[in-house]
C-alpha cells in the first residue's frame, strides 16, 4: 500500500487518538508520538503503529500520533484507518476467522 | 433459536472509542454497536476498524454482541457485513427491512463471508429491524425468513414519520405496530424487541412504557443510555410470590414425574404446559435479575 497523500483518522477525545499519515518519498516509516502516557506506554503505542503499517505493506510513511489514552484496538483502527484514507484505497482487508 | 435473556439491548456508537472500551461494563444483556445513523457519511470506515477491532480484542464477558450494519443495497453496508462476520460478531441487525427479500438477501450474503473464511455456515445470526409500515405489514413473512433471525425488532422513529404522525407519551400509535412485530416473532419462535425511548431525563415515561411492552409480551427494551438499564430489569424481575409459585409448580412437576403420574396438580389445580412455560420463563428472569440462586 503507498501512502499518496494526507490521510487523517480518531479524533482528540479521551480514549481516542488522532493519526495523521503523510507521505515519507523514500524515507520509510517515521513516527511521531505525543501522549500523556508516553513514557509508561510509549514504546507500546509505537510497536502497534509500526506493525499496523508492516501489515499493509507500507514502505514509506510519516506517522504523527496524538494519544488520548486509546487501547491497541483503537489505535490499531484509527491506524488502519488514516492508511487507507491517506493511499485512497477502500480494498480493505479483514483478518477472517 | 438460541434461548437466552434480551430485556436490554444497548446501543453503542460505533466510532465512539469511550463508549465502545466501557460497553462490558453495565449489567445489560446484549450489546449493539452502531454503524448506522449514529455514525457520520464520512466516519463509516473510520467505526467500522474500531468496531472490528474491539470486536477482535476486548472481552464482553456472556453478553451478547449485535452490530447494525448500514443498509445493504449500499457498497458501505456489504463492507460492514464482510467485517463484522469475520469479527465473529454474535448477531447482524439489518436496518429497515421492509420485505422478506431483504432477509433473504442478507442471509445469502453472510452464507458467502462464512464461506469465504471458512466459518460454520448459519453461525452467524441476524435480527430484523422494522422502520415502515411496508415492514410492520411484512412481519410474519420477515420473522419466518431465514433460519438465522434470532428476533426482530420495532424502530418506531422512522416508523412513525412513515405514518405521517410523531411519538407520544402514551405510545397509542405504535400499538398496531407492536401487536404485529409481536404476534409475527412469537409465530416464528423468535424473540420480540421494542423500540427505543429517546427522553433519557423522562424515567417515569420510560417506566411507562417498559410495562406496557413487558405486559404485550416483548423479551425486552433497545436502550439508549446506560441508566435505562436498571429500570427494565426492576420491571422485568419476577415478585418473590410469582418466584416462590414458578418454584412450587416446578417441585411438583418433579414429583410427579418421580411418581409417573400423569397428571399434576398443585394445591388443587391442574398444572398444563402453559403455566409450566411460564413458571419457567419466571424462574430465567429471576436468576437472571441474581433475586434467585
Amino acid at each position: 500500500m503507498q501512502v499518496i497523500k494526507t490521510g487523517i483518522a480518531g479524533t482528540m477525545e479521551s480514549s481516542d487518538i488522532l493519526i495523521t499519515v503523510n507521505p515519507n518519498k523514500d524515507d520509510g516509516i517515521k513516527i511521531e508520538l505525543t501522549s500523556s502516557v508516553s513514557k509508561q506506554f510509549g514504546k507500546q503505542i509505537v510497536k502497534v503503529i509500526t506493525e499496523c503499517a508492516q501489515k499493509l505493506e507500507v514502505k514509506d510513511a510519516h506517522i504523527i500520533a496524538l494519544d488520548k489514552g486509546a487501547l491497541d484496538c483503537v489505535i490499531k483502527a484509527r491506524v488502519e484507518t488514516a492508511l487507507y484514507r491517506a493511499a485512497n484505497s477502500t480494498e480493505y482487508v479483514w483478518e477472517g476467522k | 433459536m438460541e434461548d437466552r435473556l434480551r430485556r436490554t439491548m444497548m446501543f453503542v456508537p460505533g466510532n465512539n472509542p469511550g463508549m465502545i472500551k466501557d460497553a462490558y461494563i453495565y449489567n445489560c444483556d446484549s450489546i449493539m454497536f452502531d454503524l448506522e445513523d449514529s455514525v457520520s457519511i464520512t466516519e463509516k470506515d473510520a467505526a467500522r476498524a474500531l468496531v472490528y477491532h474491539a470486536l477482535k480484542t476486548i472481552d464482553y464477558g456472556e453478553k451478547e454482541l449485535v452490530v447494525r450494519v448500514n443498509a445493504l443495497d449500499t457498497p458501505i453496508g456489504i463492507a460492514d457485513l464482510e467485517a463484522m462476520v469475520r469479527a465473529e460478531v454474535d448477531v447482524i441487525r439489518l436496518p429497515k427491512t421492509e420485505t422478506v427479500e431483504d432477509i433473504y438477501f442478507c442471509d445469502q450474503e453472510i452464507t458467502r463471508i462464512e464461506k469465504t473464511i471458512g466459518k460454520e455456515v448459519g453461525s452467524t445470526h441476524m435480527m430484523a429491524a422494522i422502520e415502515s409500515a411496508e415492514g410492520v405489514l411484512n412481519a410474519p413473512a420477515i420473522a419466518k425468513g431465514s433460519k438465522r433471525l434470532i428476533g426482530i425488532a420495532l424502530g418506531a422513529e422512522d416508523y412513525v414519520t412513515n405514518l405521517k404522525t410523531n411519538r407520544s407519551p402514551e405510545g397509542i400509535e405504535l400499538l398496531f405496530a407492536r401487536s404485529m412485530i409481536l404476534q409475527a416473532a412469537r409465530s416464528a419462535g423468535i424473540a420480540a424487541l421494542d423500540t427505543v425511548y429517546s427522553d433519557v431525563n423522562n424515567e417515569e415515561g420510560f417506566k411507562a412504557e417498559v410495562r406496557l411492552i413487558k405486559q404485550l409480551g416483548f423479551d425486552g427494551k433497545s436502550i439508549i443510555n446506560p441508566r435505562q438499564i436498571a429500570p427494565v430489569i426492576e420491571i422485568y424481575t419476577p415478585t418473590q410470590k410469582e418466584i416462590d409459585k414458578s418454584l412450587a409448580i416446578m417441585e411438583a412437576i418433579k414429583e410427579a414425574n418421580a411418581k409417573g403420574s400423569g397428571v399434576i396438580a398443585l394445591n388443587g389445580k391442574m398444572i398444563d404446559r402453559p403455566i409450566v412455560l411460564r413458571a419457567e420463563r419466571v424462574i430465567a428472569l429471576a436468576k437472571a435479575a441474581r433475586v434467585l440462586e
